[in-house]
């Protein structure tokens, strides 16, 4: 029975369908339950969460990375099914607290102060989420000490700042400076991304890494962890 | 079915009405004065016994007549000119039907080029870095070969964007002659593909074994007139005003056939036309005119193209020079003037004045194909690999080719902006509008794979190296290897025995015929 509604939540996250609502690809599971309600099945039938995760969720995604990698997916594909495992981790994640089992990290994003484009930062996100990781989202146009703010109360472990507009990327060094004023730039990675910036700008600015986009961003993530 | 080729529901136009009016009435003028020279004795006559005015040319070292052709001809002949003209195939589902007044486009190979261009890839490092290392294409040259046409119309056949096959280059096998080059290469293509083939013709002797040939594979005369599978282009009229001997003899006997012809000529603006473009167009129109004129006075009904490839001089060596934009005006020009008469047009884009693929060649041939095909001309010879003009063929252009025809061809649907789909989109924005993400990748997903986004460029590479070649070389290879759809072996072999001339490695059942 398990491995029944393990085997259908993969195939749902293959899919891209958070709900019964979302089409998906193979249009024959049009209506039927999708990764939300099958993980919440699965609760209910004491399945633990971290075998949700193990062999559902995150097999899953390993089969939409290799299908994204052979160009038979393409991003809007990668996102559904990260959207979708995203929505599965945020039910299972009290439950996970609770057994003392970590996430891979938390993750704040935000896209900095006089910039409002956000289409990469709200893509990365998604994607990190459905990697796996505890993200919190805080905006566009997010003031200085905001960030900073937020970065004392929650100490996420990871900081990401997007910038688009050359006017505005020069915000990034700022929130980095003032991370270290506060003490506690030693506490959280700092990542950049946006069309302005680059892997000599991040140097630049001292932070951690340029990632070009959200793929890259799980990789440079997985670094850290190996580290 | 027929293929649906590309309607253009709002063809690109140069010339306003009058403009077009004022073609027509030079054109009608020229016809008289100052007239064709004619060097064919039997169009003369014809002509002279319709009532065109008709005089011998003293002092000519060949016989040559002065012909006069009145506006009466050529409206009769305009009135009986058909407007709807279908170009059969040995497939069904690749019938063309082209009508006069309606600017559905069908993209189409040719033309017949002298030279082959191979192509091979080698492997190129560094001096600086030899970690670094870049392959490139190098193009060789050599003469056309009969194995190459049946290479050519086989990867044309799987080519999807292209919709009928003019042969691509000059068979030039040491065992090919005058007298059985035209079987041959009508063998080579219409056994290649199943799409229509139109050639011209090297020899009249050659005319009726074609037809025959034709004959046999559709299965009757009556079923070639009904599914006329193959059909024939003639450039009757030399540039100024000259209808050459042997090729309107061409044309007259064919027409007499009743097998779709298209009645082409090529003035250069600058050397056999006006370089203004008032000039060549009233030149051109005369020319195309006449030939049309011709026809009918022949065998009334006879299917006609009002054929157009005029080109302007290149001013450094005078050759043609196709890449030029006036080229595109030139085009975009006749095809209203066909439309005007309400007669099928075969227009020309794709011609580059470069010798091998690559910016130069990418950049002439997009131009004019983008803009001669959105003037809607019913038989667009779009050049499907042709380089330095007429001159050299190469398949690797033609897969290169392919995917600026898919995109042009995806430009040109119809777009779809209805009450139900601004309902379904209105609902979206509104859905969108109420997320904190404001963003619509989830309604992409649907029509993602129904056909509705373009598909990237099919040759883009990874990183900053330009993989273009590579890959295109890649599908060209997997285009190779894809299966003929050759003629059954009972029709080849009746073939091969009533045919003469035709060469018998061109039979693939060698050895197997049941005869």
């Amino acid at each position: 029975m398990s491995e029944d509604i393990l085997d259908i939540i993969k195939e749902n996250v293959i899919q891209g369908r958070k709900t019964r609502d979302d089409m998906g690809i193979d249009e024959r599971l049009s209506g039927t339950p999708g990764v939300l309600e099958l993980t919440e099945t699965a609760l209910s039938s004491d399945i633990s969460p971290e075998l949700i995760i193990k062999q559902a969720l995150t097999s899953g995604m390993e089969v939409v990375g290799e299908k994204f990698s052979t160009k038979e997916y393409f991003i809007p594909d990668m996102l559904a099914s990260a959207d979708a495992v995203g929505a599965a981790m945020d039910i299972l994640k009290p439950l996970l607290e609770k057994t003392n089992v970590e996430t891979k990290g938390k993750f704040v994003i935000a896209t900095v102060k006089g910039d409002i484009h956000d289409i990469g930062k709200n893509i990365v996100a998604i994607l990190l989420k459905g990697a796996g990781y505890q993200v919190n989202d805080i905006g566009i146009n997010v003031p200085e000490d905001r960030i900073i703010n937020v970065v004392r109360e929650e100490q996420p472990d990871y900081l990401g700042l997007s910038a688009l507009l050359t006017t505005t990327m020069t915000s990034m060094e700022s929130v980095i400076k003032a991370l270290k004023e506060n003490n506690l730039r030693n506490k959280v990675k700092v990542l950049i991304g946006g069309a302005a910036v680059s892997d000599e700008y991040a140097k630049e600015i001292g932070a951690d890494a340029f990632c070009t986009d959200g793929f890259q961003a799980i990789k440079v993530l997985e670094g850290f962890e190996k580290n | 079915m027929p293929r649906e080729g590309i309607l253009i529901n709002k063809p690109i136009e140069r010339l306003s009405g009058e403009q077009i009016r004022l073609i027509h009435d030079a054109s009608i003028e020229i016809l008289t004065n100052p007239g064709l020279l004619c060097f064919n004795k039997k169009a003369a006559e014809i002509f002279q016994s319709h009532g065109a005015g008709v005089a011998g040319v003293t002092g000519s070292d060949t016989p040559c007549w002065h012909v006069k052709i009145p506006e009466k001809l050529v409206s009769d002949a305009l009135d009986s000119a058909p407007r709807m003209v279908t170009l059969g195939a040995r497939n069904p589902d690749n019938v063309l039907i082209m009508k006069g007044d309606e600017p559905r486009v069908f993209f189409i190979t040719g033309s017949e080029t002298n030279i082959w261009l191979d192509v091979d890839f080698s492997t190129y490092v560094n001096k600086a870095d030899p970690t670094k290392e870049v392959k490139l294409p190098e193009f060789q040259p050599r003469r056309g070969m009969v194995a190459d046409l049946c290479d050519s119309a086989h990867v044309c056949e799987h080519l999807e964007t292209i919709d009928g096959y003019i042969r691509t280059v000059n068979i030039q096998d040491k065992d090919i002659t005058e007298d059985n080059k035209d079987v041959n290469k009508f063998f080579a293509c219409l056994n290649n593909t199943t799409k229509h083939v139109m050639s011209g013709l090297t020899s009249l002797k050659q005319l009726d074994n074609v037809i025959k040939m034709a004959e046999i594979i559709a299965g009757g005369s009556t079923k070639l007139k009904e599914n006329p599978l193959i059909s024939f282009i003639t450039c009757l009229v030399k540039s100024p005003l000259q209808f050459v001997d042997d090729t309107t003899e061409t044309f007259m006997e064919v027409c007499k056939r009743g097998l779709p012809i298209v009645v082409s000529s090529s003035p250069q603006a600058g050397t056999s036309a006006p370089i203004k473009e008032a000039g060549i167009m009233a030149q051109i129109n005369a020319e195309v005119l006449a030939g049309i004129t011709l026809g009918q006075l022949v065998n009334k009904g006879t299917p006609v193209l009002y054929g157009s490839v005029p080109v302007r001089a290149r001013m450094d060596t005078l050759g043609d020079s196709y890449g030029s934009v006036e080229t595109s005006q030139y085009h975009v020009d006749c095809t209203q003037m066909a439309r005007f008469y309400n007669l099928p047009n075969y227009s020309t884009s794709g011609v580059c004045d470069t010798k091998t693929p690559g910016q130069q060649s990418s950049i002439e041939r997009l131009f004019s194909d983008i803009v001669v095909a959105l003037s809607g001309p019913q038989f667009l010879h779009c050049a499907f690999g042709l380089l330095d003009c007429n001159s050299v063929f190469c398949l690797l252009q033609a897969v290169l080719d392919d995917a600026h025809f898919q995109m042009i061809k995806f430009f040109l649907k119809s777009p779809r902006i209805d009450e139900q789909e601004l309902d379904t989109v209105k609902k979206q924005i509104r859905e969108v509008v109420a997320t904190p993400q404001k963003m619509f990748i989830n309604y992409i997903r649907p029509v993602m794979r129904s056909g509705e986004i373009s598909p990237p460029y099919p040759f883009e590479g990874d990183g900053e190296s330009d993989s273009v070649f590579a890959l295109a070389n890649e599908r060209l290879q997997a285009l190779r290897a894809k299966p003929v759809e050759h003629i059954d072996p009972d029709t080849t072999a009746r073939i091969f025995r009533e045919i003469p001339g035709l060469l018998p490695r061109l039979n693939v059942y060698k050895g197997e015929s049941k005869s």
